[in-house]
C-alpha cells in the first residue's frame, strides 16, 4: 500500500522525495488512513480557547550554520556517502552530497574518520512517565485501573526533569522519542512525541506536528492484570472481546458530547492517531491485524514483537512495522521465542524493521542494538547493509511515528537533528561526538557544559559527570 | 539443501549426548587474548592438550610437536572463555513463569541456608544459549528474598554434561542498601541490626557445635576432598539460647562466612554503604568481602583498594535508579580500576550475561571520551575472563588462557568485545561444546517462511 500522503494532501516540499526514499526501503508505509474507517466526519476538538489542548511550545535553539565534511554519511534512507559533506542552516537540513558541495557561508566542521547519521529515534520509550529516581512516586506509565482508558495521556505523567533523557542524548545520540504508556492496559492511552530538548514543560519538549500515538496491548499483561483482580479480561479471547466492544462502541460515537475515551479513538478510526501495539507472539499480531480491519482503523507497529520472525510476510503485506530489541527473550512466557535473528528475517521478507529500547538503559545503545541484530542477519548469510540498519534507529521508526517527512533522515528541508559520531556508529568503540536538534548543537563531547543537567541532580554527587 | 542442514544438525545434536573426551587443540596465526589484562597478540597460537592450557603466546614461541593444526580463518580470535559472576543460569526457565523460577523464595522459613547447587539445571536453555555465547564458567544464586541473606552460590560450568556444579556452596549473599533495608523490615539500621546480629549468632553457633572449618576455596584448584563441608548438616546438638533469631540451619549456613572461609558477596551501592561495608572488618576480622553493585564505588574507591576488597561492579549503570547510586556512571568501572580495585563486571546488571562482552566493549569506548575513565582492551576483556574468574575462586584454572589453566577455549570470527560478536566452537574443559539450543532451532526452522509442502511444525 502507498503512502496517501505521498500523492497529495497537505505535505511540504520534501515530501516527495522521503516518499520515493520510503518505497525503496522495506515498505515501512504507517501513516495511511483505516481501509473501511468513517470518513473525516469528526475531527478532534478543541479547547474552549479554540486552541489544540497542551500544543506544544517547543522551539528550535539558535544555531550556527555548520558544514559537515569529510565523515561517512548514513543518511538514515538507506544510502552511504564516503567523504560526505551534510549543511545545516536556521535548523534545517540544506544539503547532503560529497565532497564537492560548496561550503561557503558555513562554519566547517572536519569529520574525517568519523560518521554522521541522523538523530536517533526511539519509538518505544517511558522516559518521563517512568522516571529515575524509579521511585513509587514517579511510577506514573500504567493507568492499571481499568483495561482500557483510552483517555489518558502520556504526556501528563512525563517529569521533563527524568535525567535519562540527558544520557540518551549523550550516550546515545537521540533527538526524539516516543513516550508511551504502559501495557498493563488493552488500550493504555495516548502516547507522546518529543524533542528530545530539555524544557521546563513537557509542552515545551513536544515534538510539533507529531501525529499522537495510540498505546495498546495483546496477551500476557492486561489479562494478568485485570484476571487477578477477577474481573475482564482474564483471557486472551477476553481481551479481544473487550477489545472489539470497545471499538464498536467507538464508532458509533458522534462527538456530541466531548468523551476523552471516545475521542482518542475516534481520532484512531480516522487514521489521525497511529496504533502503537505491544504484541509479542505471532499468532496474536495476525489476529490483531484482523481486528484492525474488522473495525476499520490499521496498526502502525507491533512493539516488542519477539515473534515477528514467524510472519514477516503477513506483517510485509498489511505494512505493519515491528518495533524490536535485538536479543531481548525468556523474561515471560510470550517472549519464550525470541531469536536474534528477528530483524534480520523480518528484513528478508522486505517488512518493516525499528529497534527500539523501552529501557532507559538500552535507549542510550539503540546504535548497538542494532549492530548486533545486522550481525546476527550476517552469520546466516544475510548481509544487510549498514546504511539499512542506520535506517531501523531513524527513518523507519520515523515512519512508524508519523514524523517521516520532518526527521528521520539526512535530507534537503527536514530537520536537521544530526549525530557525529567518533567512529563507525555500528561499533562498540564508537559514541556521538556531537548531536544537533533542529540544528542548534545541544551536545558535545569535547565540551564539559555542553551537556544537560536536570534540576534533579543539582547540588547531588556527579553532577555534570560525564555519566 | 535445508533438509540435509537440519539432517546434519539433528545429527550433531545426536552425537553430542555421547560421553565427549577432551580434544587436542593447537592454532596459529590467530589473534589471542589471553584474559590476563594484556593486550592481544595479533600472530599468536594456543595449544591445549589433555583439557588442559599448554601454551599461549605469540605464533613463535609455540612449542614444536606432532599435533594437527586446526584451521583458522582470517581474522580468527582465541580466547579463554567468558565467565559471568553474578548471574541465576540454570535456576530458572521463564521469569515471569513462577513456577519454573527458582530465583526467590520470599515465603520460605530459610535465607542463608539456601544452597543453589543441587538445584541448578544443567539443561536449562539459558545455559545452552550462555553456552552458545561463550561464557564457558559462572556464579549462579539465588536472590535475597525472604531475609537480607541470599543464600549460597555455586561456581558452574556450562557445559553440556549432567554435572554443571564444580563447587557448591562458594559463596554466600547479602543484600545491603535500599533493598536490604526493605528486607530487614524497613531501614538500612535494621539490615545492620540483622546482619551483626547473624554473624555472632554463627560465631558462637560454630564454636557450640564444634563445626571444623574447611575453607571453601583452597589455594590451589582441584576436585575431590577439597570440597567445603556442609555445616548446616553437621550432626549436633548444641544448646543454642533463647533469644536466637536465626534457624539452627541459617546460623550453621554463616558460620564459614563469619570465619572467612567462605566468601561473603556484598550487594551494596552508595559510597557511605560501602565504607559501611568495609569497616564491617574491625568487627569481623576474618570475613571475606566482595562488593557486589557498587555504582558509587569511584567515589570512594581508594578506600575499596586499600581494603583489597574485590568489586563485582555494575557496567553502565549511569542513572540515579535510586537515591543510594545518584553517582552513578559508565567511569565508575575505569576510576576503580584507576585507583588500583580488583573489578569484574556484574553480569546480573544487564538484560542477559551473554552481554559481558558489549558491556566490556562499551567501557573501552569511554577511554575516548573527554572526562570519561575506561579501560584498555585487555583489561575490559579481563574484566569478564580472569578477573570474575580469581573472584569465584577459579585463579589460574578459568578465564585465561595460561598453562595449566582448564582448556576453555572460545574460538571467534571476530574481535570478541565488538557487538554481535558469536563464538564459532567454544571448549570446556578441551570438549567441545554443542551450540544448539531452542533459539538455534527456531532459527533454524525459520531460515525460511517456506510452507507449500507441509507446514513449518514438519520442519525439523
Amino acid at each position: 500500500m502507498l503512502r496517501p500522503d505521498c500523492f497529495g494532501g497537505p505535505m511540504k516540499r520534501y515530501a516527495l522525495f522521503a516518499c520515493a526514499a520510503a518505497l525503496a526501503m522495506a515498505g515501512c508505509s504507517t501513516t495511511g488512513s483505516a481501509d473501511d474507517a468513517s470518513d473525516k466526519d469528526w475531527t478532534a476538538p478543541v479547547g474552549e480557547d479554540g486552541n489544540v489542548p497542551f500544543s506544544s511550545t517547543y522551539e528550535r535553539y539558535p544555531g550556527r550554520p555548520t558544514a559537515l565534511v569529510g565523515a561517512t554519511v548514513y543518511d538514515g534512507a538507506g544510502n552511504r556517502i564516503d567523504n560526505g559533506t551534510v549543511l545545516l542552516r536556521d535548523g534545517e537540513v540544506v544539503g547532503v552530497g560529497d565532497a564537492s558541495l560548496d561550503t561557503s557561508g558555513y562554519d566547517v566542521l572536519d569529520g574525517s574518520g568519523k560518521f554522521v547519521t541522523p538523530g536517533i529515534i526511539d519509538i518505544h520509550s517511558h522516559l518521563g512517565d517512568y522516571p529515575t529516581p524509579s521511585v513509587d512516586a514517579h511510577s506514573d506509565g500504567n493507568e492499571a485501573t481499568s483495561p482500557t482508558t483510552p483517555e489518558v495521556w502520556a504526556e501528563h505523567s512525563v517529569w521533563p526533569q527524568d535525567p535519562g533523557f540527558t544520557r540518551a542524548l549523550a550516550n546515545g545520540g537521540v533527538t526524539a522519542l516516543q513516550i508511551l504508556p504502559g501495557s498493563a492496559n488493552l488500550m493504555g492511552g495516548r502516547s507522546v512525541t518529543l524533542k528530545n530538548v530539555p524544557a521546563r514543560t513537557v509542552q515545551g519538549m513536544k515534538f510539533p506536528g507529531a501525529p499522537y500515538g495510540f498505546k495498546m496491548a495483546c496477551g500476557e499483561n492486561p489479562k494478568r492484570v485485570y484476571g487477578n483482580r477477577g474481573r475482564m479480561p482474564s483471557t486472551r479471547m477476553g481481551n479481544f472481546a473487550v477489545n472489539r466492544q470497545t471499538w464498536l462502541d467507538a464508532r458509533a460515537y458522534d462527538g456530541k458530547k466531548r468523551d476523552l475515551a471516545k475521542e482518542t479513538l475516534k481520532g484512531v478510526l480516522d487514521g489521525e492517531i497511529l496504533v502503537h501495539n505491544h504484541c509479542y507472539r505471532a499468532d496474536e499480531m495476525a489476529l490483531v491485524m484482523d481486528m484492525a480491519k474488522e473495525m476499520g482503523y490499521k496498526v502502525s507497529a507491533f512493539h516488542h514483537a519477539v515473534e515477528a520472525y514467524k510472519i514477516g510476510d503477513l506483517l510485509r503485506e498489511n505494512d505493519v512495522c515491528s518495533a524490536i530489541w535485538a536479543d531481548w527473550y525468556g523474561f515471560k512466557m510470550e517472549a519464550y521465542d525470541g531469536i536474534l535473528e528477528n530483524a534480520a528475517f523480518l528484513q528478508r521478507e522486505g517488512a518493516c524493521v525499528v529497534i527500539h529500547s523501552d529501557s532507559a538503559q538500552d535507549i542510550q545503545r539503540l546504535n548497538q542494538e542494532a549492530a548486533k541484530a545486522q550481525a546476527a542477519g550476517r552469520r546466516l548469510g544475510i548481509d544487510i547493509s549498514d546504511a539499512t540498519v542506520i535506517g531501523w534507529i531513524t527513518l523507519n521508526a520515523a515512519k512508524a511515528m508519523g514524523i517521516d517527512d520532518m526527521t528521520g533522515s539526512l535530507e534537503a528541508g527536514k530537520m536537521a537533528d544530526v549525530v557525529l559520531w567518533n567512529g563507525d556508529p555500528l561499533s562498540v568503540y564508537s559514541r556521538p561526538e556531537k548531536v544537533w536538534i533542529d540544528g542548534a548543537l545541544m551536545y558535545d563531547a569535547l565540551d564539559r557544559k555542553r551537556r544537560p543537567v536536570s534540576d534533579f541532580e543539582l547540588g547531588q554527587p556527579g553532577e555534570g559527570d560525564v555519566k | 539443501m535445508k533438509r540435509a542442514l537440519a539432517i546434519a544438525a539433528g545429527l550433531l545434536a545426536w552425537a553430542s549426548a555421547l560421553p565427549a573426551a577432551a580434544q587436542n587443540i593447537a592454532m596459529t596465526g590467530v589473534t589471542v587474548a589471553t584474559g590476563d589484562g594484556s593486550d592481544p597478540i595479533e600472530n599468536g597460537a594456543v595449544v591445549v592438550e589433555n583439557g588442559r592450557v599448554v601454551y599461549a603466546g605469540p605464533a613463535a614461541g609455540m612449542p614444536q610437536n606432532a599435533m594437527p593444526l586446526m584451521e583458522a580463518a582470517p581474522g580468527t580470535w582465541v580466547t579463554p572463555g567468558l565467565v559471568a559472576t553474578v548471574t541465576n543460569l540454570g535456576l530458572w526457565d521463564v521469569g515471569a513463569v513462577s513456577e519454573s523460577n527458582d530465583i526467590r523464595a520470599s515465603d520460605s522459613p530459610f535465607s542463608a541456608a539456601l544452597d543453589a547447587a543441587p538445584i541448578v539445571n544443567p539443561a536449562s536453555q539459558h545455559i545452552a544459549i550462555h553456552r552458545a555465547a561463550g561464557v564457558t564458567r559462572a556464579a549462579t544464586v539465588t536472590s535475597a528474598s525472604s531475609s537480607i541473606f541470599g543464600g549460597q552460590g555455586a561456581i558452574i560450568d556450562l557445559g553440556s554434561d549432567s554435572q554443571a556444579v564444580t563447587r557448591a556452596r562458594a559463596f554466600q549473599t547479602v543484600s545491603l542498601g535500599e533493598s536490604g533495608a526493605r528486607l530487614a523490615g524497613g531501614s538500612r539500621a535494621s539490615a545492620h541490626a540483622l546482619l551483626r546480629n547473624a554473624l555472632r549468632e554463627a560465631n558462637e553457633f560454630g564454636s557450640d557445635a564444634r563445626i571444623p572449618g574447611i575453607r571453601s576455596r583452597p589455594a590451589e584448584q582441584g576436585v575431590g576432598d577439597d570440597v567445603p563441608l556442609d555445616p548446616r548438616l553437621v550432626d549436633n546438638r548444641a544448646e543454642r539460647g533463647d533469644d536466637v533469631l536465626l534457624s539452627r540451619f541459617d546460623a550453621a549456613a554463616l558460620v564459614p562466612v563469619v570465619r572467612g572461609e567462605q566468601p561473603l558477596y556484598v550487594m551494596v551501592e552508595r559510597a557511605a554503604d560501602i565504607r559501611s561495608v568495609l569497616a564491617l572488618k574491625r568487627e569481623f576480622a576474618n570475613l571475606d568481602l566482595v562488593l557486589v553493585g557498587a555504582s558509587e564505588g569511584w567515589l570512594v574507591a581508594s578506600d575499596i583498594a586499600a581494603a583489597g576488597v574485590p568489586v563485582i561492579a555494575d557496567g553502565l549503570d549511569d542513572l540515579p535508579q535510586g537515591f543510594e547510586e545518584l553517582a552513578a556512571t559508565q567511569s565508575n568501572i575505569g576510576r576503580m580500576v584507576k585507583a588500583g580495585v580488583t573489578v569484574a563486571i556484574n553480569a546480573a546488571a544487564m538484560e542477559n550475561p551473554r552481554n559481558l562482552n558489549q558491556y566490556a566493549g562499551n567501557l573501552v569506548a569511554l577511554s575516548r571520551i573527554p572526562g570519561a575513565d575506561g579501560l584498555s582492551w585487555g583489561q575490559a576483556f579481563a574484566a569478564i575472563t580472569s578477573v570474575p574468574a580469581r573472584i569465584s575462586g577459579l585463579s589460574g584454572r578459568a578465564g585465561v588462557l595460561a598453562p595449566g589453566a582448564a582448556g576453555d577455549v572460545v574460538i571467534w570470527d571476530g574481535d570478541p568485545l565488538e557487538v554481535g560478536a558469536m563464538p564459532t566452537r567454544v571448549f570446556i574443559d578441551g570438549v567441545e561444546q554443542p551450540l544448539e539450543n531452542h533459539q538455534s532451532r527456531l532459527r533454524d526452522r525459520y531460515r525460511d517462511l517456506d510452507e507449500r509442502d507441509l507446514p513449518k511444525a514438519y520442519d525439523w
